[in-house]
């Protein structure tokens, strides 16, 4: 198994009395809310995280892209990623990932991502994902066009990178008489791709396909609902005759590992409940514009009796396993556990999450770092080597 | 007045068109919420008309064509629609995004087209008046700010059953399809309204939350044989809150521009 460490960089300063007068953090928000002088320590605050993962023995540190928003300050995620490039030695790093149909152009992401991971030779991951619905408000991208926009750009940057230039791409959404990437990627044939998602079995279907076999992601759900996706993955590939390795399975996932439970609990209540009632809050249509699901999904969505909107605590998401807390102990058992039953391969723990300040960050991130990393991997190299004896 | 409700395939896409009353043709091009009734105002229209209302492509019980990207595929899609109905000399009459894809039609030909009767219809901007936005609104905002009289909003008809719902979903991803970005206009068609060759009316409601009233008077300077009326006390769709008004407005207009 392999240990990421994700940074959503969400703006911790911002007024949490905002939601009396504005009904989210997103998009209509106004950025009268934001300093930039706060926001200036936030971003180096943010990146020294992330380089200190590097040090930490972490596999890879994760980035992504929202707009307009106080959730999350990365815009345009290639800016941090190349910030990291230079500053860490040892250490992955995914862009998780780029919206493809917000995109006018997109070469500029095969030319984006191609430079990082030239610059880290070859320590690059890039991420695909349709953006949640909130940035089809924000972008004025035609959410009725997600899907079409997201096939396309992703077969033009995969062309991009593995067919000798210079080509023409003749499609409907982008038309070029020549695509000729400088520089071409450092790996060959190009670099892993990971496919965020939150269960879209359109998404699992595409990203489980034998063209593909893409790492497929799921962020932020219920674990139960977690073991369904990852199964629905596997049976997928099994139907196209090929079996899923882990290295195919991933789960994003907050975590707050403290001393003890107690202290664990006491410490992360305020700042889970922050990002899941202050920063993640928006009404329903902006977090599903028409055409962002099925029609049959929205059906689904709009007859099940919606938790958007309502208050979560840190007893909610726990319970769920959409948050996992604790003293080491407690934090071991319950990964081991959950990763023997799902068989994910990469673990990407989001460990600054909400107001969290920066102590606490540093302090669970050396605590997950010393107390649960390596005991995962020893443990669990040795469960896959009992497996195999 | 009876209507009947046929399903016609036009350039390979199927619609449904419910038809009623005796006279001239009056083609009625609905708006967001599609055509799912035989709506009051189209019983009184029907008295003196021969009233055809289609259910746009992508919207309720009309299939959904692969071709569909723009408001300009439906403009062309009802000048076949005029030619596969045999009609002529057809009274125009469309609301908010109907009105919209009336205007375009109008824009490519007028040749059977004998009058233009737009309702608070999309179709162009006039920078620094917003519009509302309904891809923000909740359902309950949404009957809010399309009606004046909050009375009539809050006795409209909320979606009753599963294949109710599907429909209200259906049309809005097909509304979003065609008004998302830009949002509800389309920036070259200002520069062809001058080419509607017939008799325009433009309605507009006081109080339009939606597509704001200043609009009357831009789609107005910008088609040559135009007149603009404002309803009072009026939102968005005065063919159902003020349908009485409405009618005689209409009727009154059609017969002098006959």
């Amino acid at each position: 198994m392999k240990f990421y460490l994700m940074h959503l960089m969400p703006y911790a300063d911002l007024d949490l009395d905002y939601d009396k007068t504005h009904n989210s953090a997103w998009i209509t928000l106004p950025n009268s809310y934001y300093d930039p002088k706060k926001g200036a320590k936030l971003y180096n605050r943010y990146l020294d995280e992330l380089e200190y993962a590097d040090q930490l023995g972490f596999d890879g540190v994760c980035v992504n892209e929202h707009h307009q928003n106080a959730y999350g300050l990365m815009p345009q995620p290639g800016v941090m990623a190349g910030a990291l490039a230079r500053r860490t030695k040892k250490v992955k790093i995914a862009i998780l990932g780029r919206a493809l149909p917000l995109l006018n152009n997109p070469v500029t992401v095969a030319e984006e991502f191609a430079m990082v991971d030239n610059i880290t030779e070859g320590r690059f991951i890039a991420g695909f994902v349709r953006g949640i619905g909130a940035e089809y408000h924000a972008w004025s991208s035609n959410p009725a066009d997600s899907h079409d926009r997201f096939h396309e750009a992703h077969d033009l940057i995969i062309r991009a990178w593995t067919e000798t230039g210079p080509f023409a791409f003749e499609g409907k959404h982008y038309q070029f008489e020549y695509v000729n990437l400088w520089p071409r990627p450092y790996q060959t044939p190009r670099p892993p791709i990971w496919i965020p998602s939150q269960g879209s079995s359109e998404t699992i279907e595409w990203a489980s396909h034998p063209d593909r076999r893409y790492t497929y992601l799921q962020t932020f759900t219920p674990v139960a609902m977690l073991a369904k996706y990852m199964q629905m993955y596997k049976d997928m590939a099994a139907e196209h005759g090929y079996e899923a390795t882990e290295d195919q399975l991933g789960w994003s996932v907050p975590l707050y590992v403290a001393e003890t439970d107690e202290i664990a609990r006491r410490e992360a209540a305020p700042h889970i409940e922050n990002f899941l009632n202050k920063f993640l809050r928006m009404p329903k249509e902006m977090l599903l514009p028409p055409g962002y699901l099925s029609l049959k999904s929205m059906l689904g969505v709009m007859k099940a009796k919606s938790s958007i909107g309502t208050k979560q605590t840190i007893d909610d998401v726990i319970d769920k396993g959409m948050f996992i807390c604790g003293s080491p102990e407690t934090v071991r058992q319950r990964l081991a556990q959950y990763q023997s039953e799902i068989g994910f391969g990469h673990l990407l723990t989001l460990l600054q999450f909400g107001t969290l300040p920066a102590e606490l960050t540093r302090k669970n991130m050396e605590l997950y770092a010393t107390e649960v990393m390596p005991w995962l991997r020893e443990n669990r190299a040795g469960a896959v080597r009992a497996a195999a004896e | 007045m009876a209507h009947e409700e046929t399903f016609e395939t036009v350039a390979g896409c199927k619609i449904r068109i419910m038809r009623g009353g005796k006279g001239e043709p009056l083609l009625f091009l609905h708006g967001a919420s599609g055509a799912g009734r035989w709506l009051p105002f189209m019983d009184m229209l029907a008295q003196r008309y021969d009233v055809i209302v289609p259910e746009h492509p992508g919207f309720g019980a009309s299939d959904t064509p692969e071709w569909l990207d723009t408001v300009g595929d439906l403009a062309y899609f009802y000048l076949d629609v005029i030619d596969h109905l045999g009609l002529d000399r057809v009274h125009l009459v469309g609301t908010s995004i109907g009105g919209w894809i009336a205007a375009e039609l109008a824009t490519r030909s007028c040749e059977k087209i004998r009058s233009l009767t737009l309702v608070a219809p999309a179709g162009i901007t006039v920078p620094g008046v917003r519009k509302g936005d309904m891809f923000m609104w909740s359902p309950e905002e949404l009957a809010q700010n399309l009606f004046h009289n909050q009375e009539i909003a809050k006795a409209m008809p909320q979606p009753a059953s599963e294949e109710e719902l599907l429909v209200v979903l259906k049309n809005r991803l097909m509304t979003a399809k065609l008004g998302w970005s830009p949002r509800f206009h389309n920036p070259h068609l200002k520069k062809w309204l001058h080419r509607i060759a017939v008799p325009t009316l433009i309605l507009w409601g006081d109080d339009d939350k939606l597509i704001p009233t200043a609009y009357g008077p831009a789609y107005r300077d910008l088609i040559p044989a135009s007149s603009l009326e404002i309803i009072p006390e009026c939102g968005h769709l005065p063919h159902v809150e003020k349908a009485q008004e409405f009618t005689s407005k209409v009727v009154g207009f059609l017969q002098g521009a006959a």
